[in-house]
């Protein structure tokens, strides 16, 4: 079953990069003129306001600790370039007025280098355009808005996935299985949920869908038992859903109890079951717990965390142990410690000699060469600021994830096609030394 | 029809959330002419505690009996300390004290606990009834929530109507010199008044943890939507609380499952204004009684 | 300067519309002297403190001096903003026309929600605004091809003639703005207008039958109070060039409130202490806690615990807010060093605004408790 272990490595560029990330500890920041906002000789500062308090904490909190992480292996093993990474993140509560001041005191006061990693579709268009104003790169926006590779701002990068990527992903695989079976769709509303769904419409035939739900996640307070009922009462067999993992457990719950159980297909946002399992545990005492995930189809573009046999997952897990102390291994830190390594590939690529536009030419130019554990190739080039586009389908069992599809890639509205390339293995001077 | 009978009662059970928590607001205000912002807070800190102890393999009903007596001292606590030193002092000053306390309380269990959302278990399957032969989106622990916070209405309007404990609250809040010159012991009466919102509050804590991604944050919308239900109901009455949860309830539920839940909130709204464009001070306010 | 041939004491005009004059002139060249002196990023903070001070001293006339309380202010400020940004996007106007445009909006608003309020008290009116608030900002969700969703508007922000530093010009613009208004309503306090919203607090059935219009006073002064949240709302997208719901969430509206009562409620003056509050105490909440060495996560906790302390503090220690706190330390220093009668003006030339002397908070009593006592 765990395809990925039959496929060779991917060999081509890496050994380039392996060899910069050779010199992490070798090369000593000496001469660098360094004019760069927040470059010096010895460090980089970056930053990043996330959600650490408030209604879009829980679990997102978890993530800028774990990209920290990563810098601070880095930096205990001599930076980049002699550099250390200075990474402030700051809380913003999910408000985008706050992400509005507190990034301006990251680039007015504390004046960074790029923004790595800030968290969300509102917060984050809310600052897109002062950043790019200000030419301060907008670097791996954690979100899944289309928004981040616009012609309009060229400083702003996506990361992971985009919502119309996976729901086409995902609604070409229910064509495909549940062909001629009734579907729901069940989404939060906002760009998230409608991304996800336009994704969807483009695979599944029209006729196939016979109730279309949404819940508000400003309003999220309890089980979303209405919508539940409404899809159970116009038959769906398949259930797609584009759900934050709370909006999951929160489906999931009404729907057990009234014995309703669809097929569910869940967007890679709210299906991680180390994330979503824990907030089942209610369920008749806490006996059924994960047991109501058994089953569900999702996507997946990072390596399952339970795969402990994956050379990356054995290094995330080394990382978050020495560096992020008591953070579990989950989908979010997992996310958090694969996007700060790609940052770091991004610096040791930028080079000795590190400016803005040095920083960008890395990533657009030798973007798709990172060596990152994503299963698929990040895409960036100067007309494509995406990031990770594809993914495989995984089922869950038992609070696993086991991949049951070939991995895909596709863009907004171009064919899906398989990947033929190889999963990348971690530089062995990160598997030795984490 | 089976989706119009799914959306009451799935308004009756959350209805009975807010009426629970609303029937605390009420207490307080019975007790102290303050909106208690931090009542939602205070909740979520006792049920942190229940849960806490759960992780240590308590029983679940002994967690249950600690919530409850946590979230009885807290009430009290709070009165003594915040409340009481600003008697006299501006009338909204408290309500920013109750404020301040509700960041508070939330900082303080995000720092311990964490913000990660988690499950809570529930005292009874939560698994929905099978009536004739259609499983109804209502379960045991439905059926649970709406006994206990029917009792805890039953006890309060015993404690109110058959001793002369609400006289002394409702006197003591309105004619504290007067109540004392009669023999009120005023300060022990809104100690009590504090104590026992707190208790219906931790009470509500409890039954909506099941249902929700418990976190730091998890009561607060239930806390506007209770406010609503109490200001519906009128802050006077317990059965004002009552009423007003299960209408507030009822509302968001069909405004949602026909509307779309983005228009919840207005929905409330909506109701909220009706009401008080024809009774100003609620359904169940009684004007004589105020009279003190 | 004239220093020299003062008196010993220092005399304001006597004429209220003078003094004010005088005041906002003597806070204009004090606002130029510290937006020169101070960074960009520093600039654009007392922007957003004047921004504020717009809608905490709109809702400081409404509570203190008129006695109605609204949990809903943040939802003017969102009609403020949005009708900006879509006049904008939609028609090209003179920025004071945009901005006319967002006080026009949220008055009206103000004039809808003000008329049911005339009959509510205390807190069921908190209650009606409060879910407002929630449920208000919603509504750009719902219908999210007009008003953007997630991504919200995107107004185009001040530029700057020539080499001014961009965040300088926006405190420039937003504090004169903002000592316009707070002079506006300083007038419109002291005026017959003022008069009556403050008999009207005090006892309305002693207003009525001194012949004031009691409902016609309130509706008036709720919508005076959402013009001003109308226009702090539309600085607010100018500040960020952006709007979304999510500027707005109910916690705003509750933090405007906090920020009045903190300030001093009642008080022209108490507003700008309220939105230093609004603006630095969760950045100085989370450097002091930051101090203490841990992770961000537990550091941004103990920011709100921080936060939430010294809003109990300041409310147990100071009870007429830091205004209030101000005057009485004014009054003891000019006690000391001027031992004479405590006359008023000595106060007023440090305090600042003339105050009403009434206790200003808003009655939470019923109608029945205030006329049956």
């Amino acid at each position: 079953m765990r395809m990925r272990s039959s496929r060779s490595r991917r060999a081509g560029a890496m050994t380039a990069v392996v060899s910069a990330v050779a010199m992490l500890g070798a090369a000593c920041g000496s001469s660098s003129s360094a004019s760069t906002r927040g470059v010096t000789s010895s460090t980089i500062t970056i930053g990043a306001t996330v959600p650490l308090t408030g209604p879009a904490a829980p679990g997102y909190s978890e993530i800028a600790p774990a990209v920290n992480a990563v810098f601070k292996w880095v930096n205990a093993h001599g930076g980049v370039y002699g550099r250390k990474i200075h990474y402030i993140y700051l809380d913003d509560a999910y408000n985008p007025s706050t992400t509005v001041t507190k990034v301006r005191q990251l680039v007015l006061q504390d004046k960074i280098l790029a923004e790595v990693g800030g968290l969300g579709t509102p917060p984050q268009t809310a600052v897109q355009g002062y950043l790019n104003t200000q030419k301060v790169p907008q670097l791996f926006v954690e979100s899944g808005c289309t928004c981040w590779s616009d012609a309009k701002y060229p400083y702003s990068f996506g990361w992971q996935p985009n919502y119309t990527v996976e729901g086409k992903i995902l609604g070409q695989y229910i064509k495909q299985h549940f062909a001629g079976e009734k579907v729901g769709y069940l989404f939060q509303a906002d760009d998230f949920g409608e991304g996800f769904v336009k994704g969807l419409d483009q695979e599944i035939p029209a006729s196939q869908v016979v109730s279309r739900q949404s819940y508000d996640a400003a309003t999220l307070a309890g089980p979303l038992s209405n919508q539940i009922a409404a899809l159970k009462s116009a038959g769906a067999q398949v259930v797609a859903m584009a759900t934050i993992p709370a909006a999951t457990a929160l489906a999931l719950l009404p729907a057990a109890s009234i014995g309703y159980f669809p097929q569910y297909v869940v967007s890679s946002v709210g299906a991680d079951p180390p994330t979503v399992g824990p907030l089942l545990s209610s369920f008749s005492k806490g006996k059924a717990g994960s047991v109501l995930l058994n089953g569900m189809i999702s996507n997946a573009y990072l390596p399952p965390e339970a795969d402990t046999g994956n050379p990356w997952i054995q290094v995330t897990q080394k990382l978050l142990k020495q560096y992020d102390v008591g953070a579990p291994l989950d989908g979010n830190t997992e996310f958090g410690v694969a996007l700060g390594y790609t940052f770091v590939q991004a610096l040791q690529t930028a080079g000795k000699h590190l400016t803005t536009s040095s920083l960008m030419d890395a990533i657009e130019k030798h973007g798709a060469d990172f060596i990152t554990p994503g299963l698929v190739p990040l895409t960036y080039s100067t007309t494509d600021h995406y990031g990770y586009s594809g993914s495989e389908v995984v089922k869950t069992e038992n609070g696993a994830t086991a991949p049951v599809s070939p991995v895909y890639v596709t863009s907004n509205t171009g064919p899906i096609t398989l990947y033929t390339g190889t999963p990348s293995q971690p530089p062995s001077n990160l598997a030795s030394t984490a | 029809m089976s989706h119009f009978v799914n959306l009451s009662l799935n308004g009756i059970s959350s209805g009975m959330i807010y009426a629970s928590v609303a029937l605390g607001l009420v207490l307080v205000w019975r007790a102290t002419r303050i909106i208690n912002f931090a009542q939602g807070s205070m909740a979520m800190f006792s049920t942190y505690m229940a849960v806490t102890l759960l992780d240590r393999n308590l029983g679940y009903w002994e967690a249950f009996a600690v919530a409850l007596a946590v979230g009885l001292a807290l009430g009290a606590v709070v009165e003594r300390t915040l409340i009481r030193p600003l008697q006299g002092k501006p009338e909204l000053n408290p309500v920013i004290v109750t404020f301040g306390l509700f960041i508070l309380l939330e900082g303080v269990a995000g720092a311990i606990f964490g913000v990660r959302s988690r499950g809570v278990p529930a005292a009874f399957s939560q698994s929905g009834l099978t009536i004739g032969h259609h499983r109804v989106s209502f379960s045991h622990f439905d059926l649970f929530v709406l006994g206990s916070v029917l009792a805890l209405m039953v006890l309060m309007l015993v404690l109110f109507r058959a001793t002369d404990v609400g006289l002394r609250m409702r006197a003591s809040a309105f004619a504290p010199e007067m109540s004392r010159l009669v023999g009120v012991r005023v300060g022990r009466v809104l100690t009590l008044g504090w104590a026992l919102a707190s208790l219906a509050g931790s009470l509500a804590g409890l039954l909506v943890a099941p249902r929700s991604a418990f976190s730091p944050n998890y009561m607060d919308l239930i806390l506007v939507y209770a406010f609503t239900a109490a200001v519906v109901g009128g802050l006077e009455s317990p059965v004002g609380a009552l009423v007003g949860g299960l209408l507030t309830g009822l509302v968001l539920s069909f405004v949602g499952g026909y509307l779309g839940s983005s228009l919840e909130p207005l929905g409330a709204a909506v109701i909220l204004i009706l009401v008080l464009s024809a009774r100003p001070e609620g359904l169940f306010s009684r004007p004589a009684a105020r009279q003190v | 300067m004239a220093a020299a041939r003062l008196p010993s004491r220092l005399r304001l005009p006597d004429q209220p519309m003078l003094r004010h004059l005088v005041l906002c002139a003597g806070a204009l060249v004090l606002f130029y002297v510290l937006t020169v002196n101070l960074s960009s990023y520093h600039n654009y903070q007392v922007g957003l403190i004047a921004l504020f001070a717009m809608v905490i001293a709109g809702l400081s006339v409404l509570t203190g001096i008129n006695g109605q309380i609204s949990l809903g202010h943040g939802a003017f400020m969102a009609v403020g903003a949005y009708t900006f940004a879509l006049v904008q996007e939609h028609v090209t106007l003179p920025l004071a026309l945009e901005l006319l445009a967002a006080v026009a909006a949220s008055a009206v608003l103000g004039l809808v929600v003000g008329i049911p309020a005339t009959r509510l008290r205390g807190p069921y009116l908190a209650g009606m605004t409060l879910i407002l608030a929630l449920g208000l900002p919603q509504l750009a969700d719902k219908y999210n091809s007009v008003f953007g969703g997630d991504e919200g508007l995107h107004p185009s922000q001040l530029v700057a003639p020539g080499a001014v530093d961009p965040n300088r010009w926006f405190a420039w613009i937003t504090v004169l703005v903002a000592v316009i208004v707070v002079a506006l309503l300083a007038n419109l306090v002291r005026s017959h207008f003022g008069r009556a919203m403050r008999a009207v607090r005090d006892n309305e059935v002693a207003a009525m039958l001194a012949g004031i219009h009691v409902g016609r006073t309130k509706v008036l002064a709720f919508v005076v109070s959402a013009g001003c949240a109308g226009l702090a709302g539309a600085f607010l997208a100018l500040s960020g060039g952006v709007v979304t719901t999510g500027d707005f969430p109910l916690s705003l509206s509750i933090y405007l409130v906090a920020a009045m009562v903190l300030g001093g409620a009642g008080s022209l003056v108490g507003p700008w202490w309220g939105a230093i509050a609004i603006v630095y105490l969760p950045q100085w909440s989370t450097s002091i806690s930051s101090d203490f060495g841990l992770g961000s996560a537990v550091a941004a906790n103990l920011a709100l615990v921080i936060f939430g302390l010294v809003l109990i503090i300041v409310m147990m220690l100071a009870p007429t807010g830091v205004q209030g706190g101000v005057r009485w330390l004014a009054r003891r220093l000019l006690a000391a060093r001027f031992p004479r009668p405590p006359a008023a003006a000595g106060v007023t030339a440090v305090a600042g605004f003339p105050e009403p002397p009434a206790p200003a908070t808003p009655d939470m009593r019923t109608e029945q408790e205030r006329t049956h006592p």
